[in-house]
């Protein structure tokens, strides 16, 4: 899996995303808020940080019971969540 | 120690809120069926299952009839076939004292290869060729005319055997609460029941001796009832006076809502669907207010037949199904792919059936569209319900689905699963093996010059 092919939001606008460890995701530009679960906080977290893919998957993998091939499979169809969420 | 991965999701905060009896819902599951568990039944026969409770089924039809037997002297049950006939399940309903109630030569024969002597069967419908109605004229079926060229087919049948028949007429007209079904039966308001009943009496072959009417299905309001025994005790009284004869029973046909979630209603089942007792007070008040006079005159009092079919067998069957696959849709919603859909589920038109994890899920419930395997896109089970996410393999329980879709189902890009009985003694029988390739393609025959696909050898 090419990492490079994978289009997440642009990351200034995820990096002004306030995030909160109950999974409560305030974007401060449109006013719009969202909830997020364990994984999904750890992902956003990780792309306010970096786009690399395989840093994501390899961190992810650390911190969490998962396959790389699930991992992949998750944080992919994320990215369309992401994509529709953060325009 | 490393934490438990839950597929990552994102939900938007609309206006209005997450929808909280969906994610109520989502965090009951059901993991066993009348304390059987469902999980191993799956390994043994294969996912999607549909699994039937001999308990509810029984208990439901008893309920039935404690409801309208304490409340009118002669009350009979007709087990109408066309809702489920698996064998197994109508002779549960036989054992407990009901007839069979068919609507054609293929579910007259079905209930005479179940052990139901003609005698116990109400034979109901708009088509019975000639050599079945002969055959139930023989064997003393309770047969309801639902046309003119019937009438006449009966009565050339019945000079034939060279013996009066009794009949019943199936009737209909408007009771104000639903929509008259009038292409089934004579209708009542433009006098083709009356000159039906009148053809009758005037022939030495045919003897009229009862009266039918089935007002619609899932019927909510039980002054609709109310209404359909005042109009048929009425038309009863006429027909008597006008012609001499005596109505032995009042046949007033199914159509009791089943605790199902019709799709458009607003509130839950458990809040509109009336009780056994509350049709059963509606129906049996009135006819007692309506035959008052009938003892004192020496005329007896109607039997009364119910043909009860989804109320008594929907929730007693619940059909297991297994997630095969997931995507993010665009507009946001997340979608899962189960292994059953309308193949199984033909009622899935018409309800929103209730769907519950086999076992508790983790995560918040999102908005989840739950599609069925065919490569059809009308195949939805459900176009909007609250899940926690749902991975490959995780099995979901869709209730209740006891009624028309073991005989609405089809073969169609799919085989058909096996169908499970818990049994009272708490033992799992099968009652339908899974459907096998050689099961669908044993009927088909290839000519001699068709018997390869490609004879000029492989094409590019
Ligand atoms: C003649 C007749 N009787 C009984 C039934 C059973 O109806 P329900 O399942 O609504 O009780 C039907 C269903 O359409 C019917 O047509």
């Amino acid at each position: 899996m090419n990492g490079q092919a994978v289009e997440f939001p642009k990351q200034a606008l995820l990096t002004r995303l306030a995030l909160s460890d109950s999974g409560f995701v305030f974007d401060p530009v449109t006013g719009n808020s969202f909830t997020v679960n364990t994984s999904g906080l750890s992902i956003l977290r990780l792309l306010q940080k970096t786009e690399d893919w395989t840093d994501i998957i390899a961190t992810l993998q650390a911190d969490f019971e998962v396959s790389y091939s699930v991992a992949e499979r998750d944080v992919l169809e994320f990215a369309t969540a992401l994509r529709s969420a953060f325009k | 120690m490393k934490q438990t991965w839950v597929k990552p999701f994102l939900t938007p905060h609309r206006m209005g809120g997450m929808n909280k009896f969906g994610a109520v819902r989502a965090q009951n599951h059901q993991s066993d069926l009348d304390g059987v568990e469902i999980a191993p039944l799956l390994e043994k026969y294969g996912s999607p299952l549909f699994i039937v409770s001999e308990k509810t089924l029984r208990d439901n039809v008893r309920r039935l009839r404690r409801a309208f037997a304490t409340r009118w002297p002669k009350v009979r049950h007709g087990w109408s076939y066309k809702t489920n006939y698996l064998a197994a399940i109508c002779n549960v309903l036989h054992q407990e004292g009901s007839w069979a109630e068919v609507v054609s030569e293929f579910e007259y024969r079905k209930a005479r290869a179940n052990g139901v002597p003609g005698s116990r069967i109400i034979f109901n419908g708009p088509w019975k060729p000639n050599d079945i109605l002969e055959l139930a004229a023989q064997e003393g079926a309770t047969i309801h005319l639902d046309h003119l060229d019937e009438l006449y087919a009966l009565e050339q049948v019945a000079c034939k055997l060279g013996k009066q028949v009794p009949v019943g007429i199936r009737l209909n007209f408007d009771t104000g609460y639903t929509d008259s079904w009038s292409r089934f039966g004579f209708n009542l308001e433009s006098g083709a029941a009356k000159d039906a009943v009148q053809r009758i009496a005037a022939s030495p072959w045919l003897k009229l001796t009862g009266l039918h009417s089935h007002i619609g299905t899932f019927v909510l309001d039980v002054r609709a009832y109310a209404a359909q025994i005042r109009i048929m005790t009425d038309f009863m009284e006429q027909v008597e006076r006008d012609t001499g004869c005596v109505i032995g029973y009042l046949d007033i046909g199914g159509g009791f809502a089943s605790r199902n979630a019709l799709q458009g209603m607003y509130l839950p089942p458990d809040q509109i669907v009336p009780s056994f007792e509350q049709y059963a007070e509606a129906i049996c008040g009135t006819l007692m207010e309506a035959t008052q006079g009938r003892v004192a005159a020496g005329k007896p009092l109607p039997t009364l037949i119910l043909e009860t079919g989804r109320a008594v067998v929907d929730d007693a069957e619940i059909l297991v199904t297994t997630v095969v696959g997931g995507k993010r849709l665009p507009d946001g919603r997340r979608g899962a792919i189960l292994d059953a859909g309308l193949n199984l589920l033909f009622t899935a038109f018409w309800y929103n059936h209730e769907v519950k994890p086999l076992r508790p899920l983790n995560g918040i419930a999102e908005e989840t569209v739950l599609y069925g395997p065919l490569c059809m896109n009308i195949d939805v089970v459900r176009a909007s319900i609250m899940l926690p996410p749902l991975n490959v393999g995780e099995s979901l329980v869709i209730r209740p689905v006891g009624a028309y879709n073991n005989t609405q189902w089809m073969q169609f890009i799919q085989r058909r699963p096996a169908v499970v009985m818990v049994t009272q003694n708490g033992d799992v029988a099968v009652i339908r093996a899974s459907e096998q390739l050689e099961d669908v393609s044993g009927l088909e025959q290839v000519p001699q010059a068709l018997q390869v696909p490609f004879p000029q050898g492989l094409p590019a």
